[in-house]
């Protein structure tokens, strides 16, 4: 199924970063270009710190990475201080704050933190407290960015978390979660296991980040159900380093496999081995990929057509390697993604509803 | 074929025209970046043929590499048969909505700007026109409507060697700045006023259509090309401001209110933080610091002229 399909030289180096000591400079151009479409630029900087000698690095390359880590230490400055910032907000309320992906990532020093770029602040909060937190928010400066009514209906009903939200003065976006996954995804997670084992960030009284089974689960889980994957190859690079780091320890093996069936995330986690195996060589114990390869029959031949389309549709979506291939999986994992988060009808109504307001565009006023 | 020391004036406008089109693009250099531009568009050419003659242009080979990839060009769709649109593109994103009708080149302009200050954040980069007389620079920080384009292009045209016009790149280590001598935007009626300040001067088509009013570019001088890969250390920070009718006066202003106008100017001041702060304080304290008000050109530049025979 995997014929013709040939990974990008960004997959390539994030695969082997010792690979970057040989490139040609017309490489290093392109390279660059990947990364930078990949939202990777920083963590090919920081990669390229580590792993290339003194003057391995052509004098033109280094500016650039020198600017990309430039902007990482920036941004990791203003991740801190907005979870320090909501941390304040929220404290008369004393319910846990738990940092998702990106923002646990760098506050919590974990390895996937290695110059992560981070688009919007994700959290987690206990379900009972999340009308407080909202109203706590809105008082504090936060608005939504999905003012219409079908929308806030949409979310309110049926996701995973409130509407997106925007700080008025400040422009920072936030995701405020109550479970990992929607409950139309019918895996029956339980996320408050996830704030039960969160461990607390040094120095905050409140603001935690998930364990470290709990954080590679939540990105595949992330990666898996989403429905577009315009990160798709950062965040399978977050899954790769995370696996590297804390997959040298023996007794981490057994403690992810535990821990994503009481999470009901079984095949979750071996979709996400075979990937990140697949697209950059992590290093898998053999159990493990045994457990996770395909068998025979009917079912065998749906994963192993759907680990093709994976590995077309999460590379860099760059045009240098855009092939029509990658579209057509990432419209068929669209729809798959949409098919496996909810019910047919209710798909199909919700599909309905959103086209139509494509072609006949409204603005709808908020009290309409 | 090599085009070791080939300058784009020399390309033929069928070569100019097949690098344009290309999958590569036009390699061209303008101070310490490469860039690749890619257009179909004939007011690309037009303006790159007329504003770039003197910069060097590179082949594409496998040790070749270019520090933005860019393109200007018609967006798809049926619209463009009703209003025509250009769009700018830093690689395979759009940072900016289309715009209309014609003035792909100055949306060229603009976008290399923006790629430039977006990106290259080896430099502490400040919007402010940059020039050089005697092995001294004069950095000029100023926002849009005060003046600065027009008072650096007669500078540009009467000996002051152009550095830049929108982009003074400090270097935070070597505490130089860094030219980039490319063309100098004029707006609205500084456009006839520098035609009759300099008959000589070297003018592309002005563009009605833009959100800044009528555009059109001043080429820059051969000699600043020639010269822009020499650095210089800043001397001068002039805050400049055209008042209709307002007589010429040149007054000192301390150091501490000439780094607040820099760092109100600075477009990365946030990301560099300390760095800047000490870039831009090592910067001002060789600097004098001026305040300079101004109607009149002639004026204006005996009054620089006197400056520079000063130090």
């Amino acid at each position: 199924m995997s014929a013709g399909f040939s990974r990008s030289l960004l997959a390539g180096v994030l695969a082997d970063p010792g690979r970057m000591s040989a490139l040609a400079l017309a490489e290093w151009d392109l390279l660059l270009r990947q990364a930078r479409s990949s939202d990777l630029l920083p963590r090919l900087a920081q990669l390229a710190l580590i792993h290339l000698g003194p003057g391995e690095m052509p004098t033109v390359v280094d500016p650039h990475l020198a600017a990309a880590r430039t902007i990482d230490q920036a941004h990791r400055d203003e991740v801190r201080r907005e979870a320090v910032a909501l941390e304040v907000l929220l404290a008369p309320l004393g319910v846990p704050i738990v940092l998702l992906k990106g923002a646990a990532y760098l506050l919590g020093n974990g390895p996937a933190g290695l110059g992560r770029t981070v688009t919007d602040l994700d959290i987690l909060v206990p379900r009972e407290a999340l009308a407080d937190v909202e109203s706590a928010l809105l008082i504090g400066g936060w608005n939504t960015t999905h003012p219409h009514p079908y929308d806030q209906a949409y979310y309110r009903r049926w996701m995973h978390e409130l509407p997106p939200m925007i700080h008025g003065r400040r422009g920072t976006a936030l995701d405020v979660h109550h479970a990992i996954l929607p409950p139309t995804a019918r895996t029956g997670t339980d996320s408050t296991l996830l704030i039960e084992e969160a461990i607390p960030l040094p120095g905050h009284r409140l603001l935690r980040t998930p364990c470290a089974v709990d954080q590679v689960l939540h990105s595949m889980a992330h990666l898996l159900f989403n429905e577009e994957l315009s990160h798709g190859l950062r965040d399978l690079s977050d899954i790769d380093l995370m696996l590297r780091h804390y997959g040298s320890a023996s007794t981490f093996w057994p403690m992810l496999t535990d821990r994503a069936r009481q999470l009901h995330l079984e095949s979750t986690l071996l979709h996400g081995i075979c990937q990140v195996n697949a697209m950059l060589r992590t290093p898998i114990p053999p159990f493990m990929l045994e457990q996770a390869r395909p068998r025979t029959g009917p079912r065998g031949l749906y994963l192993r057509g759907l680990n093709a389309l994976w590995e077309c549709a999460l590379d860099t979506h760059h045009p240098s390697v855009a092939s029509s291939w990658g579209h057509i999986a990432r419209g068929l994992l669209f729809l798959r993604a949409h098919a496996i988060r909810m019910p047919a009808a209710m798909l199909a109504r919700h599909l309905t509803i959103k086209l139509g307001r494509r072609l006949v565009p409204s603005d709808i006023p908020m009290h309409a | 074929m090599s085009t070791d020391g080939m300058t784009l004036g020399r390309l033929a406008a069928a070569d100019l025209s097949a690098r344009l089109n290309s999958r590569e693009g036009l390699r061209v250099r303008t101070g310490p970046f490469v860039f690749a531009v890619r257009s179909p568009l004939e007011e690309v050419r037009e303006g790159l043929a007329l504003h770039y003659g003197q910069h060097a242009v590179l082949d594409h080979g496998p040790s070749s590499f270019s520090d933005f990839h860019v393109s200007v060009r018609r967006p798809r769709g049926l619209r463009q048969l009703l209003r025509p649109q250009v769009e700018f593109l830093l690689d395979d994103r759009s940072p900016f909505q289309p715009l209309p009708g014609h003035q792909g080149y100055a949306m060229l302009e603009w976008g290399m700007n923006w790629a430039i200050s977006a990106h290259a954040h080896q430099y502490v980069i400040m919007h402010a026109a940059v020039l050089e007389r005697g092995g001294q620079a004069l950095v000029m920080p100023a926002p849009a409507g005060s003046g600065k384009s027009t008072l650096c292009a007669a500078l540009a045209l009467r000996g002051w060697r152009l550095l830049s016009d929108e982009l003074a790149l400090l270097c935070p280590r070597q505490g130089l700045l860094q030219p980039l001598a490319r063309p100098v935007s004029l707006k609205n009626q500084s456009i006839d006023v520098i035609r009759r300040f300099d008959k000589q001067a070297v003018i592309g088509r002005a563009v009605a259509e833009t959100s800044k009013g009528v555009v059109a570019h001043l080429s820059p001088p051969p000699a600043a090309v020639a010269e822009s890969h020499q650095p210089a250390r800043a001397s001068w920070v002039v805050l400049p401001r055209y008042q209709a009718g307002a007589p010429t006066q040149l007054s000192p202003i301390s150091r501490p209110a000439a780094f607040m106008a820099l760092q109100r100017q600075t477009f990365n001041y946030d990301l560099h933080g300390l760095v800047a702060f000490q870039a831009l304080c090592a910067m001002v304290s060789g600097c004098s610091c001026f305040d300079f008000t101004y109607s009149r050109l002639d004026e204006a530049l005996s009054t620089f002229e006197g400056l520079a025979v000063q130090e």
